[in-house]
């Protein structure tokens, strides 16, 4: 299966860079779950934390509040004012 | 001693302090290049992402908003102008003031008016010296900048970009700041914030080509509401991050070249204080030998 490339960037760092077979986060609608080959999509994300789950298995969790997800091609980037590994 | 030479000394040991507060603050700047210049490059993922963004909702959308419209007619104008707290960095300063001139005149001769929001201590000077007037001045951290202050002032410009028109709002937002090329290379900068003009990154696609179909969560509008003041910070933070990168440079660059002056005058006076010193010997070695004439011929 194809892999998503992951960026979560705050605002004076890119806290977390990876591949990652699926991204979880919560956006002001709701939670979202993105895997490969998901339509673009801009969304303003809720207080919160990003669970990115990579090739190996493992989970990445970070918290990121303030800010917004994008994906297009299969890049995910997580844009958060505060944003940290937790 | 002679006066003469006295007064040289003096200068010479006055040259040789200056030389030691000239060294000290190019040895300080120096090393605060290095910390700048990670920081500007630490925060580029972040403002690169949001570009995109900006860009994407811009070049894939078509939604009326206030971002990414042009508006028909521009009344004032908003200018930002990045500057040192501390001088003693060359012509770090002046050139901002300078070239913001430009930008004014130019504004001004499209007949808008020009609303200055001024950042550092310098030009704080400036405008109070002339009188001018500026609508907002934060003093204070330009050279090592803190997100906060970004976010106040974006807030600030964002605040007077969506205020209407009559009751003092703004339809443009230029910035001008130095861009740190490299140690000895800083560009002043104009660039116009708002309305969007670069779209960097995403190319915009060609007329016929299907746009890929870019989902918006909740609404295109709210998205685009909640990216604006994240893209008027981030670029903001750059700029401040940029300009405080080449102040430092600016500095250490002034200060090599004072230091290289002391030193110049530390030669030139010591050499004038020498022949000072050996016309003094001569003098009295003439005056020992003409005395001994006078008295040997007046036996």
């Amino acid at each position: 299966m194809a892999e998503l490339t992951v960026s979560v960037v705050s605002a004076d760092a890119e806290v977390w860079t990876g591949a990652a077979r699926q991204v979880v986060a919560r956006t002001t609608e709701g939670e979202i779950g993105i895997l490969a080959g998901h339509e673009p999509i801009l969304a303003v994300l809720a207080a919160g934390e990003v669970r990115v789950l990579t090739p190996e298995g493992t989970t990445v969790t970070a918290t990121a509040d303030d800010g917004f997800l994008s994906v297009e091609h299969d890049r995910v980037t997580v844009v958060a004012r505060n944003a940290q590994l937790a | 001693m002679g006066a003469q030479l006295r007064v040289y000394r003096q200068k010479i040991k006055s040259a040789q302090t200056t030389k030691k507060i000239t060294r000290a603050m190019e040895l300080i700047s120096a090393s605060r290049i290095q910390k700048a210049q990670q920081r500007v490059a630490a925060s580029g993922p972040y403002s690169r992402a949001v570009t995109r963004a900006v860009s994407a909702v811009a070049t894939y959308s078509n939604v009326d908003h206030i971002l990414t419209t042009e508006p028909e007619k521009v009344t004032r104008a908003a200018v930002v102008l990045f500057t040192s707290d501390r001088g003693l960095a060359g012509a770090f300063s002046t050139n901002i003031v300078r070239e913001s001139g430009e930008l004014v005149a130019r504004l001004t001769a499209e007949g808008k008016q020009v609303v200055y929001y001024v950042v550092g201590r310098k030009a704080a000077a400036y405008f109070a010296f002339r009188r001018r007037a500026a609508e907002k001045i934060w003093t204070g951290g330009t050279d090592r900048p803190e997100f906060a202050t970004a976010q106040e002032i974006g807030r600030t410009l964002v605040e007077k970009f969506v205020q209407p028109e009559e009751e003092g709002g703004v339809n443009e937002i230029h910035i001008v700041y130095n861009r740190f090329v490299s140690v000895v290379t800083q560009v002043p900068e104009v660039v116009r914030l708002l309305p969007l003009e670069v779209v960097e990154g995403d190319e915009k696609p060609a007329p016929d080509e299907a746009l890929p179909l870019y989902e918006f969560e909740p609404e295109a509008a709210d998205v685009l509401d909640a990216l604006l003041p994240v893209y008027i910070e981030s670029r903001i933070f750059n700029a401040m991050l940029q300009s405080a990168a080449s102040e430092h440079a600016a500095r250490q660059r002034a200060m090599k070249s004072a230091s290289d002056n002391a030193d110049k005058l530390i030669t030139d006076y010591t050499r004038l204080a020498n022949n000072a010193r050996q016309s003094e010997i001569t003098q009295q070695i003439s005056e020992i030998v003409g005395g001994a004439d006078a008295l040997s011929s007046a036996k």
